[in-house]
């Protein structure tokens, strides 16, 4: 058993990678915007799977036009990127932004609200895809440059090329933003406005700008991620961002909520961990349990940290405003 | 202004009984808006209303259109909304309608009795959210867990599945489907306690994401405790699950003069039982409100800090809250057992969580007779609305392509209400008296984000 | 009793007055929509076409024939639901469905209180006529047959002894993948795995299990639909994993070639229980009506579907006859359709005592490499009895 365990754990430990790179970029939609405004954007979710429709789109429509895969990818990534950016903030502008003009002080009210706007945008992309183009399950074009594959370590590791750009645009973009959030002004501002929204209006911030810049961010590299993960996987559907968003959630709070760090570790840990279980399961217990134990093992992990460290795994311990 | 809307209510009775239709019911339901919206004298909107019961009682008896159905529940909410009707009258009309006029349609058309189990069901699901969502403030969004826990208690020793793993005599005989109402209060309390007891210790958008979790856990142990040992028989569902004998009911039925066949007898019974339960739950739910307990909920729905300074205890407080609306939903997923005979996973998803907070939020959180409304709209909508709507375009517009098909979009139905209920009347359709100053509107400028 | 039989000639009369005296129905029902509405739409088409083919002789005995698709969902609940509004408009004399085996056994719960004949095209789980009601019957073959035709396939003819066997966690890829377990394990093959998944999109962890697993599997078995064995195909041969792959019918659609791409395809057997137009001489003239009419290539359960709703007419036919041209009961319908014996494109039809076709045909096929659904290769018919039919 643990030699059949040894055996695979390179290429386990390699596509976790893959899929917690996925989860990281997702998560930090969902911490900055929590940061910001202390809500679970449910509708984050939906944000990457539009994401992802938009890079089906581009490869379908594209692909005779570009010669170069590379070049069609990084159209894909720009136009994922910029519509799920601006999804959400039209989201937050007609969603959440009355609530809170309102002075709500109910939290469940923007929280409810989100999980209305998660779905409606699923429905809405499905009839709009089922108008368009009669498809439930959108599949991925292939394009030749993006499809080959090494084998690294003597075999120990099956890599394919698009698993590496997933790698490289992911950690591109987590530096980027890392750039952004701690050297830049709006970076100060977002911080700001994180910190304390009434008072950082004071200092002559405009909050809504903020909180607008926070979604676009949040909502592009949540658009990228979609776009990556249907390189990657190969067959999307109008609901397949749930299970991602939730785990990405989980991810966010893995690493401490709020923490942007602490989302991309969160999102890391998390893909080894469901990777592991996934592919060790029916042999770690004979068959006993499998792979769709998954997830109630990734929940379990999300219930024992909450409990042992409330905080998260790099969180600072917050005095709730009184 | 009295006469007018008098000779209207008088119009559709007629209608209702010489040329039923879909066309005659909606000129009721007009008729209904004019008395509820109008300003009348109280005797003739009481008299109204009466009116109108009978008509749509007649309208439905006569054509089996569900739309009839809409205008019966629109009475409903009329009588526990309008002011400054008699008591005995309300009582009385409400009575009428549940106990006579939907039975009595079921008799033309069973899909209303099949409609009326579902707003049962559902209702009193409702209700238990209601406690944790409602006046406790926990926002539970995985609370079809507990209707699953109770539908499996009863499925899996209802039927022959039990005998994979212990001895014994199984199916039990349906009689002991009353025992286990009782028993899954318990088991799916106990549930409530296992999933509450580390959730509970979150702060709120935590304890959301948790029992989403959580919910997801159950179905899928649900779909796969097959096996090693074979507890809930997979993604395969259980059947058939056995249901209480009801000679009795028969003959009860037999000497007040109804006749009943093959496809009302269950119907007609799981009809009464469900509104038993309904009462049962209403009275419960009425009582913890007004109790310590229910005054402890509100306080810590509305600051958990103060709460805590005026010495409730947190913890304990918000498990009894979560454990007693588990229960609700335990007996009730019984029910839907027995009702069904059939018992799968896929009942139990996300999905349906979200469906009866949508009741909740609907109706007002907080409110009784709002998380009654909200489940009957809501179930209206879902399994005849929509549908009808559906079929209307298939078969009379066919040149409208299939993927625009109405009843696929159920989501974004629940979606929209969500989100406009929301932002337009947060407070619900029947608001608790509390929960309304609380989401009142602060003006402009005032932000809230301080709280 | 007097007083009994009245009030129900009094409730009986209450529902033809709702009912129009000269308009018959026939329901489908079939997932339109989500995951596997490729399979379910030809479903309803077949079922359609059969009913506008048959609307002329119906007007001859005085009826008109109408057609009233449902959309189930593929899911239990949607599908009750329809079922009692079904059972509700007294017009509706048959029912053709449903795809899912998990929804066809509590609708027809439903169906079963009045007697409404239901002819399943595509029901393969065991259970759907093991209850046996009365108003059940399906033309397609059985799982406990199915599964253990692809086992005897793989095992004699492929020389295979060790499968790894997937399957998608619902009552049909479930039970199919546990009946090919058993057959191969009888002759004396290995299950090497038994995992089922709900996954859609990240089929990794059960291709990197595949790949550890010792002994080596020589096939994948996949019970399943085509949407998740699709993607599952893709993923596992863009890894390089070669080994040869099988399912059941839920592979059988065109789409399956879309979603896991023809040099990824190719080369898949399946066992079907709705055999394509080529196995059957007699439905090429109706695939190119169909095809014509719709715009689409007609598929297995295409024909299926139009032999079923063949059978309720031909069963509908004998009971307008033995109610003196009146229209009949349901319950008269439910007993003229188990009586039915007629040649349909898929050969006889005929039911027994439970409702499963006498002789039900199983194939076996292989997916072509031109990409092209109606090119696959059938490499057998078996026709069987089901098992423990007297």
């Amino acid at each position: 058993m643990l030699e059949q365990i040894l055996a695979l754990l390179p290429q386990v430990i390699f596509d976790g990678l893959i899929l917690g790179f996925v989860y990281a970029m997702v998560a930090l939609g969902y911490t900055m915007v929590y940061g910001v405004l202390e809500l679970i954007n449910f509708a984050h979710s939906e944000i990457f799977m539009i994401g992802a429709v938009v890079g089906v789109e581009v490869f379908r429509y594209l692909a005779p036009q570009v010669e170069s895969g590379f070049l069609l990818l990084l159209l894909a990534l720009i136009l994922g990127g910029a519509v799920a950016g601006i999804t959400a903030i039209l989201v937050e502008r007609f969603a959440y932004r009355p609530l809170r003009k309102r002075g709500t002080t109910n939290r469940l009210v923007p929280l409810i609200t989100a999980i209305g706007v998660s779905f409606i945008l699923q429905d809405l992309v499905r009839l709009i895809e089922g108008l368009w183009h009669n498809e439930f399950f959108l599949r991925m074009r292939t394009v030749e440059d993006l499809e080959g594959s090494v084998e690294l370590f003597g075999g120990a590791i099956f890599a394919q090329t698009k698993s590496f750009i997933l790698m490289g645009v992911s950690i591109l973009m987590l530096l980027g933003l890392t750039y952004l959030v701690n050297r830049t002004k709006l970076g100060v501002a977002i911080r700001a406005v994180a910190q304390d929204l009434h008072t950082a209006s004071l200092m002559g911030i405009d909050p809504d700008r903020i909180i607008s810049r926070t979604f676009l961010i949040g909502g592009s590299l949540g658009g990228v991620a979609g776009v990556l993960f249907a390189l990657q996987y190969t067959t999307i559907t109008p609901y397949v961002g749930f299970l991602p968003g939730i785990k990405a959630f989980t991810a966010a709070v893995l690493g401490g909520i709020g923490n942007i760090p602490g989302a991309m570790l969160g999102g890391l840990v998390l893909g080894q961990l469901e990777n592991f279980f996934g592919t060790y399961l029916p042999i770690l217990t004979n068959g006993n349990f499998g792979t769709e134990y998954k997830d109630v093992v990734a929940f379990l992990i999300l219930i024992l940290i909450l409990l042992l460290r409330p905080q998260g795994l790099l969180g600072q311990v917050v005095k709730e405003k009184v | 202004m009295n006469a007018l809307s008098f000779l209207l209510s008088l119009a559709y009775l007629g209608l209702a009984f010489l040329a039923p239709s879909p066309v005659s019911h909606l000129f009721g339901l007009a008729a209904l808006g004019v008395t509820a919206f109008l300003r009348l004298s109280p005797t003739w909107r009481t008299l109204n209303l009466a009116l109108l019961t009978l008509a749509f009682t007649v309208g439905l008896m006569r054509s089996g259109n569900t739309l009839g159905l809409i205008g019966l529940v629109g009475i409903l909410v009329a009588l526990t909304t309008l002011p400054r009707i008699p008591t005995g009258i309300r009582v009385l009309l409400a009575l009428a309608i549940l106990l006579l006029s939907v039975p009595m349609a079921g008799f033309a058309n069973t899909f209303i009795f099949e409609l009326g189990i579902q707003i049962g069901i559902y209702a009193a699901m409702a209700l238990g959210l209601n406690v944790v969502v409602g006046m406790a403030g926990l926002l539970d969004l995985g609370y079809a867990a507990f209707f699953a826990v109770g539908a499996y208690t009863w499925a899996i020793f209802g039927s022959e599945q039990a005998k994979n793993f212990m001895q014994g005599n199984f199916p039990l005989p349906g009689e002991y489907m009353y025992l286990f109402m009782g028993i899954a209060i318990v088991t799916t309390a106990l549930t409530g306690l296992v999933i509450g007891l580390p959730a509970l210790r979150l702060r709120g958008d935590y304890l959301a994401i948790v029992t989403l979790g959580l919910g997801e856990v159950v179905r899928i142990l649900a779909n796969n405790l097959d096996h090693p040992i074979n507890f809930t028989n997979g993604p395969q569902g259980i059947t058939p699950v056995q249901r209480p004998p009801i000679d009795w009911f028969r003959q009860l039925m037999a000497t007040l003069g109804v006749h009943l066949d093959r496809t009302t007898d269950y119907q007609l019974f799981f009809y009464f039982l469900v509104l038993l339960m309904i009462g049962l739950v209403v009275l419960v739910n009425v009582n913890l409100a007004n109790s310590r307990f229910g005054r402890a909920w509100v306080a810590i729905r509305e600051d958990e800090v103060a709460a805590r300074s005026m010495g409730i205890p947190l913890l304990p407080t918000k498990l009894l809250a979560f454990m007693t609306g588990a229960a609700f939903s335990g007996v009730m997923g019984v029910i839907f057992a027995a009702q069904r005979t059939f018992v799968s996973p896929e009942s139990f998803t996300l999905l349906a969580s979200i469906t009866i907070l949508g009741m909740v939020i609907l109706g007002g959180m907080g409110s009784i007779p709002g998380a009654i409304l909200g489940a009957a709209a809501l179930t209206i909508l879902n399994l005849d609305v929509l549908k009808t709507f559906s079929e209307f375009v298939r078969t009379s517009l066919p040149q409208i392509p299939n993927q625009v098909d109405p009843a696929k979009y159920e989501r974004l139905v629940f979606g929209l209400i969500l989100v406009l209920m929301m932002i337009f009347r947060p407070e619900g359709l029947i608001p608790e008296k509390r929960h309304k100053a609380e989401m009142a509107a602060f003006p402009e400028g005032k932000q809230g984000g301080e709280a | 009793m007097r007083k009994i039989g009245l009030l129900v000639a009094g409730v009986a009369a209450l529902g033809m007055a709702l009912g129009q005296a000269n308009v018959i129905k026939i329901a489908t029902q079939s997932p339109l929509s989500g995951p596997q509405a490729a399979l379910g739409e030809q479903i309803k088409l077949g079922a359609e076409l059969a009913v506008e083919e048959a609307k002329a002789r119906f007007k001859a005995l005085g009826f008109d024939l109408v057609l009233v698709p449902y959309d189930d969902q593929a899911n239990p609940d949607v599908g009750v639901a329809n079922a009692n509004r079904i059972i509700n408009d007294p017009d509706i004399l048959g029912v053709v469905g449903h795809l899912n085996s998990g929804v066809a056994i509590p609708s027809s719960e439903v169906y079963a209180r009045v007697n409404l004949v239901m002819v399943s095209p595509a029901n393969t789980n065991p259970r759907v006529t093991d209850r046996k009601l009365p108003n059940v019957n399906r033309i397609c073959g059985r799982d406990d047959v199915q599964g253990p035709v692809g086992a005897q396939y793989a095992f004699n003819n492929l020389k295979v002894k060790n499968v790894f066997i997937i399957h998608d966690k619902t009552a049909y890829g479930q039970g199919l993948a546990e009946e090919f377990r058993k057959r191969l394990e009888a002759l004396g093959g290995k299950a090497v795995a038994f995992v089922g998944t709900e996954e859609t999109s990240n089929f990794v962890p059960i291709i990197n299990q595949i790949r550890a697993a010792r002994p080596v599997p020589e096939l994948i078995y996949f019970g399943g639909i085509y949407s998740q064995i699709g993607p599952f195909v893709k993923q596992l041969r863009e890894r390089g994993v070669k080994t040869r792959l099988m399912g059941g019918d839920g592979l059988d659609s065109s789409e399956f070639v879309r979603l896991a791409g023809k040099e990824n395809a190719a080369g898949t057997f399946y066992t079907t229980v709705a055999g394509p137009v080529s196995a059957f001489p007699k439905a090429k003239a109706v695939a190119e009506r169909f095809k014509k009419k719709y715009g689409k290539d007609m598929e297995g359960f295409g024909i299926y579907a139009y032999d079923s709703a063949n059978v309720i007419l031909a069963g509908l036919e004998a009971a307008i006859k033995a109610a003196g041209g009146k229209k009949p009961t349901r319950e008269q319908v439910a007993q003229a359709v188990r009586q039915v014996k007629m040649e349909g494109l898929t050969g006889t039809i005929e039911f027994d005592d439970k409702g499963d076709n006498k002789k039900a045909k199983y194939f076996v096929m292989q997916v072509a490499s031109t990409g092209n659904w109606a090119d696959n290769k059938l490499i057998r018919v078996i026709e069987m009895a089901a098992p423990g039919a007297k």
